[in-house]
Formats: C-alpha cells, structure tokens, sequence
C-alpha cells in the first residue's frame, strides 16, 4: 500500500517541478531583454535548411547567439518573415512579384543547382529540357520512348510549396496542375533520394547537396550537372539560396549571421556542402 | 468432416497467432539489427551535429521536457476530474456529458490535436512552435487516459473503507485524501506511466506544434524535436534508414521500461488488495 | 496543486467547522472545474477546427460540394477537392480491416483459449509492447522492408501504394485488436465452456459457436478501436503511401489518404489552404465522430 507520505513527496515534486519550469520561462525572458543570448529564428526551404544548419552550427560555436532553424518549405518561411513569425526566412527560389511587394528583402547566401536523377541501372543518362517536361507532365510515360529500356516510368515529385519544385517547373515550364497525377509525392530532397535509389523505374529531381552514388545524374541538353556548369551558366537547372527578412526586422544577431554566411568561411561551408558559393 | 473443421480451425488460430508473433520480432528485430551498430555512448549523450554522426541528446532532453510538462498539467487535472466523477458527481446528465466527451477525446486522431494545437496554442496564444505549445496539446491527449485509468483505481477501492472512516467522523475530503487517494494511487501511478508511452510515442500533434529545430532547446519556449520526430525526419529528409532505427532502439527500450514498470506497479497493486 | 493547501487547512478543521464546510464546497467545485475542462477542451478543439475549416466555405465563396466530391487538389491554383483522399482512406481503412481483424480476433482467441499458460505470458505482453511502438517506426519499417519487397517479389512498378498503406495500418491496428479481444474473451465464464463441453461439444466448437458470439461487443469494441487508430494514422502511412492525388482504382495506385494531406501540406500552407487542410480535418473528425457514436452504442448494447 501507498502510504501518505508518497503522495506528498509525489505532489511536492510536482510543484517543485511547476516551479523549475516557470523559472525556465522566466530566464528565457530576462536573457532575451539584456541581448547577451539573443535568438534568431530561421524557417523556410528544405533545401536551404542542411546548408543553414551547418552554418548556424559553426557560427554559434564563437559567438553565444541562439540560431533556430525550422525547415517547413520555401513558401511557409517567406510568409513567415512577411508576417513576423521568423525573423529570416529562408527560400530556394527566386521571389514572385506578390511577395516582393511586401517590403521583402533578399540576400542570395549562394546558388544551387537542381538535378534529375535515376536508379543507376537505367539506361537513359541524358535528356532534352523538352523531354523533362514530356516526363513530367505524363506525355511520355515508358523510358523506351527515351531511348531506356521497356519499363513504366515512375515520376518523382516534391509538394506543392516547396522552393525545389517551384524553380524546377518553372524552369522546365510546366504548371503544378500540369504535373502526371499518379505520380509519388515526396516531402523532401532525402526522400526523392531513396525513392529513386529502390527503385529502377523511378525519375526525380533533388538539390545538388543531395548527390551520391545511390542514384545516377542525368545530362540536360548534353550538359552535365556540375557546379562549374552552373556557374557558367551552361546548365539551367539552377536556383538561388535566399534569405529573406522584412524591411528594418533584422536584429544585429541576424545581421551578424548573415555577414558570417557571407565571409570566406562561410562560404566554403556552402561549398563543402555542395551548394555553389556566390564569389 | 467436423474433426476437419475443427483441424481446419485449429490450425488457423495457431497460424494467426505465429503470423502476429512474427511480425512482432520482424519489426523489432529489423529496428534493432539496422540501428544497433549507431548506438554508442557518444550517440545518446553527444550533441546533435548537422553534419552527419552527431548524438541525438537535445531530442532526448526535449522528449523529457514535453513528457515533465505535460504531466505536470495534466495529472493533477485528470486526478480531480476522476476523482469528481466517481466520488462526488451524482450520476445524470452532466456526468454523461463529461464520460461522452472524455471518450471522444480519446477516439481523436493525433494530427486533429495537431492542428488544434497549431491554431489554439501556437497562433492564438502566441506561444509560437514551442515545446510548450508541444506540450499543452499532449496534456490534452493524455488526460482521457488519466481521468479513465483513475477512475478505474478509484473504482477499485472497497466501499468499506470510505464508510469506515466517515464514521470515524472525518469530512469527504479528508476520507479522498488519507484513505481514497492512497489505496488507489497504484493505479493511479500506472494511468500516469502509460501517459508517458502515449507522449513518448506521439509524433504527428508534436510535428504541427512544436517544430523541427535540430538543437538543444534553451527555454520551454523554444522549438525543438522529440525522439519520435527526428526519427522521421532522417527517414523522410535525409532516407537514413539506420539512424532512424537508432532512434527507434532508444524509443523501443524507454517503452518497455515504461511497460515494465506498469505492469510491476500494477502487480504491486493487486496483491495489496488480495491481501 | 489544491491538495496541498488543502491539506494544511485540514489540520486547523477541528477548531474552525464553518471553515471545513466551507473547505468542502470549495474543493468539490474545484474537482468539478476539472472534470469540465475535458467538454471544454473538446468544444474549443471542435469550435477552433470548424471555424477554421468552414470559412473558406462560409466567407470565401467556395463550394462544400465541389470540396468532397472534386477530384482536383492543386493548392497553387486554387483547386480544393478532396475525393481522391477521401476514396484512399476509406479504401485503406477497409482494406486493413480485412486484413487485420481475422489475424488479430483469431491471435486472440488463441491467447484466451489454446495456448498454454506460459505461451500466453510471454506473447501478450510482446503484443502489448507491438501496441506501444511509435507509429513513425512502422513506417520506417514499411518503408525500408514492405516497398522494396511489394517491388522485388510482387514486381510492382512502385512499392508505394494502396498496398503498402493497407500492410503497414494492419500491422498496426492487430496490438489493439488482439488485446482487447483477448481481455473481452477471457471475461467470458468459466461456465459456458463448461456448459457446452458437457454438451458434447468440442473446444473449436465451443470457442465459435459459444464464446465468440458471448464476448461479442468487446470483439466489436477491439475492432472499433482499431479502426480508429488505421483511420487517424498519419505519419506512417506518409513514409508508405507515395501521397499521388488520383482516386485509386487498384491496389497498386499510390495514394494520398486525408491525414497525410494534412500532416504533408499543413507546414507550409497558409491562407485558404491552411483553412481547406482544417476543413479535410473536419471530414476526417465527421468519420470519428461516426465511430465514437457507433463505439457508444455497442458498448450500451453490452451494458445491456
């Protein structure tokens, strides 16, 4: 039997527990007013996000700044610096005019290229922009029609709202609605990743930071996706890493991050990674 | 032909039951031989590194925090609830309406909470994608689960005792607090124990509320990820198959601990009322 | 925390008796405030899901019609039908059923009534843990053992589909259905079987024809309740699902059923969208509702 006096030790915990937490809250409060320990939240683009996050891990390491990064898609972090919720967010496309006008500003942290890829088994390393489009939107539905073997095409895509799709469609130019209704849904860069790696009839489309020897790159127009090829500007499939931050919103802590993302170092993270340095 | 039926028969419920079993050690087994090889001390305890091989400690310190907050909340709220219920309520419309809507609450999808919580706790009360936001949305998933599993304790406890000592002359609220509470507080305790499986093991509510930040939380009011969200998180962004199994180890042990404990609280129990 | 203050008040009860009667209608009001705070909880959720989910339909000129029965789910171009979602639900959900409800009843059966005693101590509290393993790990394990296996044996051209959701929400509605049936079968007396044995009839013979049909509305309540949980599983069935937005018309089509929808789009959709994911959560609630009420009655049948 429980006695009397493990109920009050139980309840005294629980209180001294309430307590412990209310001071938590209250710490967080104190630190935010003094600005020794200020906060920069960070949301937006999934592709944009594992670039952030090494770059806010090696950034806090020398100075004492909280950097909170939520990878949520390119369209919800947009809105959210626009509406205040994120003090910077984060895109992986370019800013549409509806969303310029809303006092955006935007600084290109570096540039990015988008690759379709394949199971490595299949055949077909090298495709025109037009037979992307073919793929993409279901007119072309068998890779033998592509010069691959006789096997169903399996189509590949990110969400509505992610940064990645949007710059892919509107580079290869098709609509969301245009888009092959059966195909898979997948709600990141990793997950196109090892949907295509199992399974040989797959096509999709992923970040360059995303490339390995799991899945096979494919050539566009003859080009092959390198970063050097973008920088040339010979393959398209490219997009620019934005952070976005309402006009006058940035605190001296995001200003601070973003000139670090800006600096050498910064930036040969970036190139470690395997996104495109802006210099 | 009914010996054959009944062969048939026989045969079927022991081919249910191994195909059940089975699964059981497929998924546990698969969990633990992709994971095991992560597992190390440096794993748990080490800070999380985006950059690959990093510990998975801040998910560990914000799953502790949601489970301390939410049952702070929750315990002392489910506990007078059923104790209103079974104790003092007089069985009629209210008391039907209170049972209806615990039970419907019971029957509600994690991402219908999620979405609440999305509108309720983080947007209306401001409190932005935070572990209390996180928080607040499984105390209210858990406190079904306390007030029915109190409810059950109190139930339990013979109607001799609370007769024998009011009429030692002492009130009902000295009766429900020196003999009530204490003689069911075992059950009690195991309702509590279970609610920690049910937030350990919660991911989609927590997905909507309480964000994805990979990083050590610094205040309650951070946003942060629990166990069960980083494990699919790697699996969904990253397709690292072995780490969300490492995950999934420590997520299976700390269930089974929890389970363990109930049922050795829950044994505990029912030999101190046969007795 | 009114236990402990309370408490010291109680000790002074002696010297002060209008305080203790005081202290009583206090307290019981308290309790009542908490066990109220479950139908407020539930009208806030049901107020704040509704409100947000009916405006774009109230305020915004949209069709309510066109939302269950459109077949077109193109947020960026302001096209909002849910059919498809709403087929692959009900389908996956059925599907599951079929699949997990005679495993799980006769994995039940088994425990309460064939297995010897020491085989049942060591599977129940295995299924029990199978019940407590987090919903995102079966989809890992859909995703990493079921998809490739659906393409490698079956030579299904994706292993993401219909199926695979249907294989994964099985799996995990059997815990529930297996415990709960076991407990409902194991509260049958002791006397039927023994009724029936002397009635010549043999141990199969009893279980179906007697005890089955006697513990029925705990079978019935085992099957509910893990009807609820394949219906309302998301992030699993997320990993699994392949989330394409056609109306399957076979178990090899990808789908999207409604919880995914809301789970994948929720972290970014703002505006109407976010209001038509709140409004996909009110047709998700409708289905629960449905079951609670239907859970409701068994359970009063059984009372009976």
């Amino acid at each position: 039997m429980f006695s009397l006096k493990k109920i009050k030790i139980v309840l005294l915990m629980l209180f001294i527990l309430t307590i412990l937490s209310a001071c938590t809250s209250n710490n967080k409060d104190t630190q935010g007013s003094d600005g020794s320990d200020a906060t920069v939240s960070i949301s937006g683009s999934t592709s944009v996000g594992p670039l952030a996050e090494k770059l806010a891990h090696k950034y806090t390491e020398e100075d004492n700044t909280n950097i909170e990064i939520n990878q949520i898609g390119s369209s919800a972090g947009i809105t959210n610096a626009t509406s205040g919720v994120s003090e910077i967010g984060m895109s992986s496309r370019d800013l549409k005019e509806e969303e310029k006008a809303n006092g955006l500003n935007e600084v290109v942290i570096a540039y990015d290229g988008i690759v379709v890829v394949t199971h490595p088994t299949n055949k077909v390393k090298d495709l025109t922009m037009e037979q992307v489009k073919q793929i993409f939107t279901g007119e072309v539905t068998n890779w033998n029609e592509l010069g691959g073997d006789d096997m169903e095409i399996v189509v590949v895509s990110r969400e509505d709202g992610s940064g990645s799709r949007d710059a892919f469609q509107e580079i290869v130019d098709y609509s969301s609605g245009e888009l092959i209704r059966n195909s898979i849904i997948a709600s990141g860069n990793g997950n196109i990743k090892t949907t295509v790696a199992n399974n040989k009839h797959a096509v999709g489309f992923i970040s360059f930071e995303y490339i390995d020897e799991s899945i096979s790159t494919i050539d566009i127009n003859g080009v092959e996706a390198t970063a050097d090829n973008v920088l040339q500007e010979k393959y398209s499939l490219s997009r620019p890493f934005l952070f976005v931050y309402k006009e006058g919103q940035l605190t001296e802590a995001g200003q601070r991050f973003i000139d670090f993302i800006l600096s050498e170092d910064g930036q040969l993270i970036a190139a470690e990674t395997g996104a495109i340095p802006v210099k | 032909m009914r010996q054959f039926k009944d062969n048939l028969f026989r045969g079927l419920l022991w081919l249910s039951a191994f195909l059940s079993v089975a699964v059981l050690v497929m998924i546990v087994g698969f969990i633990f031989y992709k994971g095991i090889g992560l597992i190390s001390f440096d794993f748990i305890f080490g800070d999380y590194s985006p950059a690959g091989g990093g510990g998975i400690w801040p998910m560990i310190v914000t799953t502790i925090y949601t489970v301390l907050i939410s049952l702070i909340i929750a315990t002392p709220i489910g506990i007078l609830a059923a104790v209103y219920l079974q104790e003092y309520a007089k069985q009629g419309r209210l008391v039907r309406l209170i049972r209806f809507a615990t039970e419907s609450l019971t029957g509600i999808p994690s991402i219908i909470y999620g979405l609440f919580g999305a509108v309720f706790f983080v947007t209306t009360l401001k409190l932005g994608m935070s572990i209390l936001a996180a928080s607040l949305t499984l105390t209210i998933i858990v406190l079904p689960v306390i007030i029915r599993t109190t409810e059950e304790a109190l139930k339990t406890v013979p109607r001799s005792y609370r007769e024998g000592s009011l009429a030692l002359g002492t009130t009902k609220l000295q009766t429900l607090y020196k003999v009530i509470l204490p003689s069911s507080m075992p059950g009690i305790l195991s309702g509590i124990i279970l609610s920690v499986g049910r937030i350990v093991g919660e991911s989609a509510a927590i997905f909507l509320t309480a964000g994805t930040v990979a990083a050590m939380p610094d205040s309650i009011l951070s946003s942060a990820r629990t166990l069960t969200v980083h494990s699919y998180l790697v699996t969904q962004e990253a397709g690292d198959i072995e780490l969300a199994a490492a995950v999934g180890i420590v997520l299976i042990v700390i269930i089974l601990a929890i389970n363990l404990s109930a049922t050795y609280i829950s044994k505990k129990f029912n030999r101190a009322t046969n007795k | 925390m009114s236990i402990p203050t309370t408490n010291k008040q109680a000790v002074e009860i002696g010297k002060a008796n209008k305080r203790k009667y005081m202290l009583e209608k206090l307290s019981s009001r308290i309790f009542l405030i908490c066990a109220l705070l479950s139908v407020i909880t539930l009208l806030l959720i049901i107020g704040f899901v509704f409100y947000k989910g009916a405006h774009p339909f109230v305020a915004g000129g949209y069709s309510f019609i066109d939302f269950i029965f459109g077949t077109d789910w193109v947020p960026s171009e302001d096209k909002f039908g849910i059919f498809p979602m709403i087929v692959a639900s009900i389908f996956a959900t059925i599907g599951a059923l079929i699949i997990g409800v005679p495993i799980g009843l006769f994995t039940a059966i088994f425990l309460a009534e064939i297995a010897s005693k020491r085989l049942a101590k060591i599977i129940s509290p295995a299924i029990q843990l199978l019940a407590g393993i987090p919903s995102v790990l079966y989809g890992v394990f859909g995703l990493a053992i079921i998809i490739p296996f659906l393409q490698n044996t079956f030579g299904l051209v994706k292993g993401q589909s219909l199926l695979a959701v249907i294989l994964v929400l099985a799996i995990m509605m059997l815990p529930t259905i297996v415990t709960v049936a076991e407990t409902a079968i194991r509260a049958v007396p002791q006397t039927y079987r023994e009724g029936s044995y002397a009635l010549g009839v043999s141990q199969i013979g009893t279980i179906f024809k007697v005890i089955v049909p006697a513990a029925k509305s705990g079978i019935m309540t085992a099957i509910v309740l893990g009807l609820g949980r394949a219906i309302g599983e998301t992030m699993a069935v997320i990993l699994v699902a392949g989330n394409s937005l056609i109306v399957p018309t076979s178990l090899t089509d990808s789908v999207r059923p409604l919880t995914t929808n809301i789970a994948l789009e929720m972290g970014y959709a703002f505006g109407t969208h976010q209001e038509m994911l709140f409004a996909t959560g009110i047709v998700l609630f409708s289905f629960i509702l449905i079951l609670n009420f239907v859970l409701a009655k068994i359970s009063a049948k059984g009372g009976n």
